[in-house]
């Protein structure tokens, strides 16, 4: 019992940042090689936590986009224009420079390969990290669970993951994107907000009881849960994350 | 609907700071409506200090202010919490 208690302890440890990548025009993707990491659960997050030189300290929680393998840990970070701590990860940060992490944080927002199917995800945004190192995980499992993900973008050009998304596709596992705000030339996909008969249509529905797991800014959640709820899934079936008004 | 409200995931650090265990499946029992969920799926809103609600009928489960050096807890409607240490 006394191991357990340790290793449920937390503390601040220091994470160098190894590699960025452009996910879209406003969303990075960075990657920290944090010593002594002992991995993490997909669906985990962590905690980031900034401090200026007058030792004013800002911190936020960000979704763990990797899978539970090595020493990465990667955070998908979308800019907020007035966020405090998002434009200073996606604009100032480069690969050598040190902040503060602690996690791996959370285990009711999780899921595990041995859980196995069906799955629905359903993601706004930048929400789509956490359900993504879900991806990754059942792909490097070599899961053929039966998994679907309903992903809300504004724009093709917001889609985060994209091609990543469209290789893991098959295997059982179906991506299925709506864009709300902007659609390409020729677009014969959702152009409209997720709603329930657009989750009644990519299921699965009730009846198979899929694990369901929801991530995106609050009033997407909100919106979401309550067309599934609506629709007749066990609301004990269906797990949330909201990150809040805007989210990232 | 509040377009600030987030789930006990969101606080999940600051608990397992609080309780040294990982504590969003750990179960509490709304001392109102007698529901019992995970503390990850309860209701999350932060301001001041965070209050956490019960996902069904909305009173208050917890209440957690924090200062540099300090931290109050209070439960004014959290019947039971169950945690696997």
């Amino acid at each position: 019992m006394e191991g357990t208690t340790v290793l449920g302890r937390l503390s601040w440890q220091v994470a160098e940042v190894v590699d960025i990548v452009d996910e879209t025009p406003r969303v990075k993707t960075i990657a920290f090689d944090v010593r002594g990491w002992h991995g993490h659960r997909a669906g985990q997050h962590v905690d980031v936590r900034l401090t200026a030189a007058d030792g004013y300290q800002a911190q936020r929680s960000y979704s763990i986009a990797s899978p539970p393998d090595g020493t990465s840990v990667e955070l998908t970070v979308e800019r907020l224009d007035d966020g405090e701590v998002s434009p200073y990860l996606t604009d100032e940060l480069r690969p050598g420079d040190q902040i503060e992490l602690r996690g791996p944080i959370g285990g009711y927002f999780v899921w595990e390969p041995s859980q196995g199917g069906p799955l629905l995800l359903v993601a706004g945004g930048s929400g789509v990290a956490p359900l993504m190192a879900m991806l990754r995980l059942r792909a490097g499992a070599g899961s053929n669970a039966d998994a679907r993900l309903l992903f809300s973008s504004r724009s093709w050009e917001d889609v985060i993951y994209r091609d990543e998304l469209e290789r893991l596709e098959g295997d059982g596992l179906r991506i299925v994107h709506t864009l709300t705000r902007s659609q390409p030339d020729g677009w014969t996909g959702y152009a409209r907000r997720v709603d329930a008969d657009m989750l009644a249509e990519v299921g699965p529905g009730p009846a198979e009881r899929p694990r369901v797991y929801v991530c995106g800014p609050t009033l997407f959640v909100e919106a979401v849960a309550e067309a599934l709820v609506q629709l007749g899934h066990d609301p004990q079936t269906v797990r949330t994350e909201r990150f809040g008004p805007t989210g990232g | 609907m509040d377009a600030l409200m987030l789930d006990g995931n969101a606080i999940a650090g600051m608990l397992q700071e609080v309780f040294a265990v990982e504590m969003t499946m750990a179960m509490g029992t709304c001392g109102n409506c007698g529901a019992a969920e995970p503390m990850g799926a309860t209701h999350v809103f932060k301001g001041a200090g965070v209050v956490m609600r019960c996902p069904h009928c909305d009173t208050v489960l917890a209440k957690v202010v924090r200062s540099d050096t300090r931290l109050w807890l209070s439960f004014p409607g959290m019947r039971a919490l169950e945690v696997s240490p």
